[in-house]
């Protein structure tokens, strides 16, 4: 059993296969940045999400603290169950309160998450108690127009 | 009627051939995997199969990513800029190759290169006795010579594909970046933000070791099972391209639906 | 009695054997004592080679028994079967060399599979077996830059490479000039007498077979229809024999494939 110009090739082969895997999962996606290792779930409950997705972003002050993992539908109340895990390096108080947000006038919605000012912070498992749900543009451009008829009699 | 008749008999008989061969192949899979001890303690024989498979179809993959990395950011600028949205070529160059065109076309062009060279060299080894003669001298065939072909398609696979994808997004940062002129900062930091690791660049990693099993296993069960004659590895050989296409596209709407139905 | 059947090797007890509806076999009787060469003759097609896989067990009979060194094969396990393969050789119609190999890789192929040697040992052992059949010279070269003959030789290497007990030829004339010919029959011949090993040779080279084997069996239509030692074969007037050996076209081995009369076939047509 020797080294044989094969052996080079073949290390060669699974060197750069290797190297581009590396490329692809630090350069292209993002695993040096936001990726959470250590998290706890966290659930709140909205009468509307919009157009909120499974794993857009929790966003605090404009940071990514979390990802939203998992949206339901609760049954008893009719309302939107949005689990999502949060970073452990970030703590919230207890009242802290959930919004559904909109990057940009038609961007991506996601999470942002107002801290309170109780000293008790949530734990792992817990239910946000305040929510605001998602500003749907069809309701908001609906009221708008509905303002206008009715003041429109008057003038 | 008689016409009828034979086209019926015909059909019955192709339906009951392919699940004969459908059933065969299982029964290979498992001897297969049974007998795959072998290529793992003794490694050389795996690393002369990466060789063949991995080593020889480096070329053709490097080559093909970097042009359909290319052709990807030529037509998507055209497209995004209509919207206003330059800046996210980055983006659509890296999702479209990290989940999808990466494994399905690298998966494509190995079934082409390496595939068909497999299922030639057990045909032929098959047609020449070559297979019976190792049998003969109380050496597993599918232990010496099935095994590591196949081993060493699945390790090369994701390899390849990881290099197709990231060859694109190179060839699609070229012509993005240096000739179009998109902001070289937005375009990363925007690529960044949407390709999310686990989400995205592992399931295309998952993608492509199903896709190298299933090309590897076609390639390895048509050598084995050709008739060993010319006309038969002939044929042997454009079925492993046919089937390894079809199954990899099957397989591909197979998990992409499991992977990302409903999410994003 | 005991020791008689003791001294054969090989011994088929009125085995069957057929492909599909095909039936190859239609009882054999043969067996093969110890140290000598037998050859299994017949025409193309015959099953030859159908017997020569039974022994070695990679068919199984639909009927009858097949002894090999005393042991059943059908009722061996593959970890048996195996064992007992490690103690044939068996050389292919055409060799069947490994063709991404050397051909000292071809000849180490069995030792280093089967064996530990260290490299130095197995590199000597090689050797000896290359220059048994005259081709320590051609130790480096790939076997497609070997001749017919020379490919031959280096599969005989290969086959003899364990030092096996029994060895089998399938038709290890076929497709060689008269020099090489002479030379692989010698080989055959010395081998077996060196290695004290038995040999099963099937060929339809009869003249060449004459010279070198101990007992000739004879096999038409799936049954063994003569046998006998080469001087036997020679003074016999079997109608079989005779056609065999002096190459008649016609006689007990039809030239015809069997079919309905000619005239039939040309007035109502094919099948009709």
């Amino acid at each position: 059993m020797s080294r044989t110009k094969l052996d080079l090739w073949v290390g060669f082969f699974v060197v750069i296969g290797m190297g581009a895997l590396l490329f692809l999962a630090l350069k292209v996606g993002n695993l040096g940045g936001s990726n959470f290792t250590d998290t706890y779930v966290v659930m709140a409950r909205f009468d509307n999400i919009g157009g909120l997705k499974v794993r857009a972003p929790v966003k605090s002050a404009g940071v990514v603290v979390g990802r939203v993992t998992n949206i339901g539908f609760d049954t008893s109340g009719y309302r939107a169950e949005v689990t999502f895990a949060l970073d452990t390096r970030y703590q919230f108080p207890r009242d802290t309160i959930a919004t559904i947000l909109t990057s940009g006038l038609l961007g991506e919605q996601y999470l942002g998450l107002d801290p309170g000012g109780e000293a008790e912070m949530l734990k792992g498992g817990e239910v946000v108690q305040i929510t605001q749900s998602a500003v749907v543009l069809e309701k908001l451009i609906g009221q708008f127009m509905f303002d206008k008829a009715a003041e429109a009699p008057a003038n | 009627m008689n016409g009828l008749l034979n086209v019926v008999r015909l059909l019955g008989a192709m339906v009951t051939e392919a699940i004969w061969r459908t059933g065969f192949g299982a029964r290979f899979f498992i001897l297969l995997l049974r007998h795959s001890g072998q290529s793992l303690t003794r490694v050389h024989l795996t690393i002369r199969e990466l060789y063949f498979s991995g080593v020889l179809s480096l070329l053709i993959i490097v080559v093909s990513g970097l042009f359909v990395g290319m052709v990807l950011a030529m037509q998507g600028y055209e497209t995004l800029q209509r919207y206003g949205s330059g800046d996210a070529l980055g983006v659509l160059v890296a999702l479209s190759l990290t989940r999808e065109l990466g494994p399905v076309v690298a998966g494509l062009l190995f079934a082409s290169r390496a595939g068909l060279a497999v299922t030639a060299e057990i045909g032929l080894m098959k047609t020449t006795e070559q297979l019976d003669a190792m049998d003969m001298m109380a050496v597993n065939p599918i232990a010496r010579v099935v095994a590591p072909r196949f081993w060493g398609g699945v390790i090369s696979m994701p390899l390849l594909a990881a290099l197709f994808s990231a060859m694109g997004v190179f060839g699609g940062w070229l012509i993005g970046v240096v000739l179009i002129g998109v902001d070289e900062g937005a375009f990363w930091s925007q690529m960044q933000a949407a390709v999310d690791f686990r989400f995205d660049i592992m399931n295309g990693v998952v993608k492509s070791v199903v896709f190298g099993a299933a090309v590897s296993l076609i390639a390895v069960f048509e050598g084995y099972d050709c008739t060993p004659t010319a006309e038969g590895l002939s044929r042997a050989i454009t079925r492993t391209v046919v089937t390894s296409a079809l199954a990899i596209l099957a397989l591909d709407f197979v998990l992409t639906s499991l992977m990302f139905r409903g999410q994003s | 009695m005991a020791s008689e059947t003791d001294n054969l090797l090989v011994s088929l007890k009125d085995v069957r054997f057929a492909y599909g509806e095909r039936e190859i076999l239609r009882g054999i009787d043969l067996t093969v004592p110890r140290g000598k060469v037998v050859a299994i003759m017949g025409g193309s097609g015959c099953g030859k080679t159908t017997l020569l896989r039974l022994i070695g067990g990679q068919l199984r009979a639909s009927g009858g028994t097949v002894d090999v060194d005393g042991r059943e094969i059908a009722s061996l396990s593959t970890a048996d079967l195996y064992a007992l393969r490690r103690r044939m050789g068996m050389l292919f119609q055409f060799g069947a060399l490994f063709t991404d190999m050397s051909v000292f890789d071809n000849v180490a192929f069995p030792l280093r599979e089967h064996t530990d040697l260290p490299f130095g040992l197995i590199r000597d052992m090689v050797l000896m077996k290359l220059n048994a059949v005259g081709l320590r010279g051609a130790a480096e070269l790939k076997p497609a830059e070997l001749s017919g003959g020379m490919a031959r030789r280096v599969a005989l290497a290969r086959a003899i490479a364990l030092d096996p007990m029994l060895i089998m030829y399938d038709e290890p004339f076929a497709g060689l000039d008269p020099i090489s010919l002479g030379v692989i029959g010698q080989l055959i011949r010395k081998l077996n007498d060196a290695l004290g090993a038995t040999t099963i040779m099937v060929t339809h080279d009869i003249m060449e077979s004459l010279l070198i084997v101990d007992y000739i069996y004879f096999v038409s239509e799936g049954r063994v229809v003569a046998q006998g030692t080469p001087d036997e074969l020679r003074a016999s007037d079997d109608p079989f024999v005779y056609q065999f050996i002096h190459a008649e076209p016609d006689g007990p081995v039809p030239f015809h494939y069997p079919a309905g009369p000619l005239a039939d076939s040309l007035i109502g047509g094919v099948g009709a």
